[in-house]
């Protein structure tokens, strides 16, 4: 099955059936397309109308102040927040939602949402390992409980994985027994192991000590050449330059400026993005 | 060692009930505790105030008088719902189920507050990591939430399972043949009063003992991979 192998799935074989209705627009159209994003938390709106598209290997990096609202924006992708409008397609086919009583939209299909959040990653500025499960049995419970996979797979498959991120001797301590960047590093895995086309990650490096950040970027330079498609919001500029394909700059929930990330980050066209660089480059 | 007249046989019986009490109605207890935090968090406002009115209920009456409501009154409900049936004769619940189910909605009600209180204790993003890969609502909880609130909610378990214990004697009063009962019955026949109620004081402080030791175990079983706690 050529899900269990880690390699990298750039021209997306045979999936599960998943995208029966986007076939072959799949091809060439973006694999996340989002439009339109609002977010209000009560009297405050923190999103105000951002959209994105991703296309397969696209590796998109999200800065912004602390407040500008990039986290949740991440985090209303794979409706961990619920947007208070806009919409969100995975390979053309569009999440349906329906309003609830407090005027948010909520998945409208429990299996459609299921479908977008194993084919859609996360990796969380905190790690949120599960402390009471070993690094092998965190990264194998999703995969047999959600995608069915047998024991003897998933172990196999978490191997090859834990391999990959250099933890393979670490697949029997529990999280707490590792460092920050080890714990990210299996998380990271744990995320792969679900076989994901899109990996969102919410500021991956903030929570680590400066001397383990760059273990975690490395990973996640190696899965950008894979042709990875990733979404990561982060306050590591120099990271941004060098691996993202496209920069988006937030502001008080909308994007202030978009583009290549040489473009962007060395001729910022806004007074706020060139003031946003200056105090996080050194 | 006191001279206890032959009557060592009949207490190790009553010893024997009076573990078989405790641990079912720690069983009924637990469901029951796992029920009302449900219940208490869930999105549905009546399941809510059914739990509130539960733990208010169980809190504010004494559990003696539990034990003897559930016993009488179960027997007035069966016989209620049996007279349609052409039944008529009187119908007595066995005073171990009423007792079991009486402790139970005790050790229940509380356990809801030590359960809710454990379960949010874990922080949020434990179950967000679940969502994000997929998994549903009662994997969620059984897999992620359940496992690690059980840790916190140990302690507070086993303090309430200790009281249970000592409460058992109270079903004495509906006949049930355990310790406390056995105890009595000794002195009835021997006037010995203090030989036999000490004997039962020191084999309750035993169970104690013995509980308290079960607990532990449980508690280090349960910190396995935790940060800060003692590991052995």
């Amino acid at each position: 099955m050529p899900s269990a192998s880690p390699a990298p799935s750039t021209d997306a074989p045979s999936r599960p059936a998943s995208g029966e209705s986007s076939g072959t627009a799949a091809a060439t159209g973006p694999v996340l397309a989002v439009e339109d994003i609002h977010k209000r938390f009560g009297e405050i709106e923190v999103l105000r109308g951002i959209s994105l598209e991703a296309h397969t290997g696209d590796v998109v990096s999200i800065l912004g102040s602390s407040g500008s609202g990039k986290s949740t924006f991440l985090r209303c992708l794979n409706f961990l927040e619920t947007p208070t409008a806009g919409t969100i397609r995975l390979h053309g086919e569009e999440i349906r939602t329906r309003r609830d009583r407090s005027g948010a939209l909520r998945p409208a299909s429990h299996g459609q949402l299921v479908r977008l959040r194993t084919r859609v990653g996360m990796v969380f500025q905190q790690f949120n390992l599960w402390p009471h499960m070993t690094v092998l049995d965190n990264l194998t419970e999703a995969p047999r409980r959600v995608r069915g996979l047998g024991r003897t797979d998933a172990i196999r498959m978490a191997e090859a994985l834990l391999e990959k991120v250099g933890l393979a001797d670490r697949r029997d301590y529990y999280p707490a027994h590792l460092s920050g960047g080890q714990q990210q590093r299996a998380a990271i895995a744990r995320t792969l192991a679900m076989d994901p086309e899109v990996i969102l990650f919410d500021e991956p490096t903030s929570a680590l000590d400066p001397e383990l950040v760059g273990e975690v970027l490395a990973v996640m330079e190696a899965l950008a050449e894979e042709g990875r498609t990733m979404l990561i919001v982060t306050h590591e500029i120099g990271f941004a330059r060098d691996v993202s394909t496209r920069t988006l700059f937030l502001h008080e929930g909308r994007v202030e400026e978009e583009g290549a990330p040489e473009t962007v980050l060395t001729h910022p066209d806004s007074e706020r993005l060139r003031k946003f660089l200056a105090r996080h480059l050194h | 060692m006191p001279d206890l007249h032959g009557f060592g046989g009949q207490l190790a019986l009553g010893l024997w009930m009076t573990v078989r009490l405790a641990l079912s109605a720690l069983g009924i207890g637990l469901v029951l505790g796992l029920a009302g935090a449900a219940a208490m968090s869930a999105p549905v406002a009546p399941l809510r105030w059914v739990a509130r009115a539960y733990t208010t209920i169980i809190r504010g009456i004494p559990e003696l008088l539990v034990v003897l409501l559930i016993y009488f009154g179960a027997s007035v409900a069966l016989m209620a719902i049996a007279r349609p049936f052409g039944y008529t004769d009187y119908i007595e619940l066995s005073p171990f189920i009423a007792g079991s189910v009486a402790l139970g909605l005790t050790f229940g009600g509380y356990a809801s507050e030590v359960f809710r209180g454990a379960f949010q204790a874990v922080p949020p993003g434990q179950s967000e990591a679940a969502q994000a890969l997929g998994m549903g609502r009662a994997a969620i909880f059984f897999r992620i939430v359940l496992p690690q609130g059980w840790r916190l909610a140990l302690p507070g378990l086993g303090n309430l399972f200790l009281v249970l214990m000592k409460d058992t004697a109270l079903v004495s009063v509906i006949g049930l043949e355990e310790l406390m009962r056995k105890a009595q019955f000794a002195v009835g026949a021997t006037k010995e009063p203090f030989t036999f109620y000490l004997a039962a004081a020191v084999i309750y402080l035993g169970l104690t003992i013995v509980s308290m030791g079960t607990l532990a175990w449980l508690e280090r079983r349960a910190n396995r991979g935790m940060p800060g706690v003692r590991a052995s």
